[in-house]
């Protein structure tokens, strides 16, 4: 045998370059792009800021709490759709089996797709906290705006592992269809754009239970609206959401493979 | 020799169609291999075992000594796949330095840009890439590591002549760099051009595995079909022919030398009608190369 001199490519450098990829895949289809970032800030401009002064409890106005509803849908839309449609298309167009057959390990492509995912949703911040300090007069402590923040960005690492499970489970061509199917009724039954009160009473009774509802929780108390339970149970609940999306991500993520690569 | 890419008796199913029933073959470093066979003959097979993509059912697949999936084996392979996709919305200079940052040490992005001639189209978005062009991207993503194996799955199909035969030229530029090229093709014209050595693959077995002039001399070149009444296989004794099928009174020779065969027919009286030759197919050379291998 002759001596083995092989170089290992760094990992660094992948993990920059594979970042930019996904990234500039993701960010070159408006379809994607601009309804993320814009879609947010719509439903603000329509629904938040004719009521933006109202005060709904002590110290806490409409503008701010439909602020974190929208911070949390807008977060959660990312993570949902930017994992799920990529790895539904990629599975589709065959991407997967020229990507497995360099040397790139393979968790460098899904932290890759973490990493932009989280990117993304942190540009939907950008663009939707302005909109609504400025459009919507929502002033609040720099330390709420803050917690906000990071808030909706920790909480929406569950959804990660639900969009990866998506994009394993659904084909190219009905990804989008089961997304919105699942994203927007949750949505709408967790309160993000109504309040519960007023969704039809067997809505209300399964409400309590959708990861949504709990994501939803952790926003609305940053900015001091009252929430049921403490923010405590919320975290465990989306951990435990978390643990249960991951756990189906692996599983379709098995399967496919022993299909396609055995 | 240093094996570069063994399989070892592998077999491969899938489900009930058994694609591989049992091939083993070694190939050196620095030796450029043509697989040759028609559509099912278990070449991706094989080069997917060898890449590990696939796992072989029984038998063994190994590159550099290594299991296939092992990345300091992938690290030295370069890969040209059938029907893989990438991304349409990166361009090409993208893209090609993002496959470059997999290897340790990749060639400049120019250069393995102009290896594939798209020169013109590095700023370009792949989805704006015709198919040619696209398949020479496919190339310039399988040698921008700059590796010691490029594995090559049908790298020209689809591509019309003249496209065919530059795209020939790209490899050879890069088999010349003293590189391992394994290739699959379904043209024995392509496996001639390239190849030191051609393994002939049918029905999932090796059926030759020879340098291109031999399985030339092997194969026959030209089909001569006719009709004559009441021929027997003793009419055709001894005419220069590798194969010949009689039904009824339709009749189909296999033969290198057609004229040679025509003069002796007539010469011994054989009525014959509807003559009509043409130049043989890939599935009647593997015909004569089966027949041959049965009575060899």
């Amino acid at each position: 045998m002759a001596v083995m001199t092989v170089r290992r490519a760094p990992i660094g450098p992948m993990l920059a370059l594979q970042t930019r990829a996904e990234f500039l895949k993701l960010w070159r289809v408006p379809a994607f792009s601009i309804t993320s970032l814009f879609l947010p800030v719509m439903f603000y401009a329509f629904i938040g800021i004719g009521q933006s002064s109202q005060v709904i409890s002590p110290h806490v106005t409409f503008g701010a709490y439909f602020l974190a509803s929208m911070a949390v849908y807008a977060v959660a839309n990312v993570m949902i759709f930017s994992f799920g449609i990529s790895v539904a298309t990629e599975r589709g167009m065959k991407m997967d089996v020229l990507m497995r057959a360099t040397p790139m390990p393979p968790f460098i492509y899904l932290l890759s797709k973490c990493i932009t995912a989280v990117v993304f949703a942190a540009l939907t911040l950008v663009v939707l906290f302005p909109f609504a300090y400025i459009a919507g007069a929502v002033r609040l402590d720099a330390a709420v705006w803050a917690t906000l923040g990071y808030r909706v960005l920790l909480g929406s690492i569950p959804f990660i592992a639900l969009g990866f499970a998506i994009g394993y489970l659904s084909g190219p061509n009905s990804a989008v269809a089961v997304i919105n199917l699942i994203y927007l009724p949750t949505a709408f039954a967790s309160g993000l754009f109504f309040p519960k009160q007023m969704l039809p009473s067997f809505i209300q009774s399964i409400a309590p239970y959708l990861p949504l509802h709990f994501f939803g929780q952790l926003g609305w108390d940053a900015i001091g609206a009252p929430t049921d339970g403490t923010v405590t149970t919320d975290w465990l609940y989306l951990v435990g959401y978390g643990v249960l999306f991951f756990a189906v991500a692996v599983w379709a993520y098995r399967r496919e493979e022993s299909r396609k690569f055995s | 020799m240093t094996a570069a890419a063994q399989l070892i008796d592998a077999t491969k199913k899938y489900g009930t169609v058994e694609a591989l029933k049992g091939v083993s073959l070694d190939i050196g470093l620095g030796e450029v291999v043509a697989m040759l066979g028609p559509n099912g003959a278990g070449k991706t097979t094989s080069i997917s075992l060898l890449l590990g993509l696939r796992k072989p059912t029984s038998g063994k697949a190994l590159l550099f000594g290594l299991k296939p999936d092992d990345l300091n084996a992938r690290s030295r392979v370069g890969v040209m796949l059938q029907e893989s996709g990438i991304p349409s919305m990166l361009k090409v200079r993208e893209i090609v330095d993002l496959f470059r940052s997999y290897y340790a040490r990749p060639m400049a992005r120019d250069r393995a840009i102009a290896m594939a001639g798209l020169e013109e189209k590095a700023n370009a978005l792949v989805k704006e890439l015709s198919g040619g062009q696209r398949q020479r991207l496919y190339f310039a993503l399988a040698v921008c590591g700059d590796p010691e194996v490029l594995f090559l799955d049908e790298p020209t199909v689809g591509m019309d002549v003249e496209g065919r035969r530059s795209f020939i030229a790209r490899i050879a530029e890069f088999a010349q760099m003293g590189r391992t090229v394994v290739l699959t093709t379904h043209y024995l014209e392509e496996a001639d051009q390239l190849a030191q050595r051609v393994i002939v693959i049918d029905r999932g077995l090796v059926i030759a595995d020879a340098s291109p002039q031999e399985i030339k001399s092997k194969v026959a070149g030209k089909r001569v079909r006719f009709t004559a009444v009441a021929l027997s296989e003793q009419d055709l004794d001894g005419l220069p022919i590798t194969s010949s099928t009689i039904s009824d009174h339709s009749v189909q020779l296999l033969t290198n030398q057609p004229e040679a065969v025509l003069r002796e027919l007539f010469r011994r009286g054989i009525e014959i009608s509807n003559l009509e030759l043409s130049g043989a197919d890939l599935e009647d050379a593997f015909i004569s190369l089966t027949t041959h291998k049965a009575t060899d």
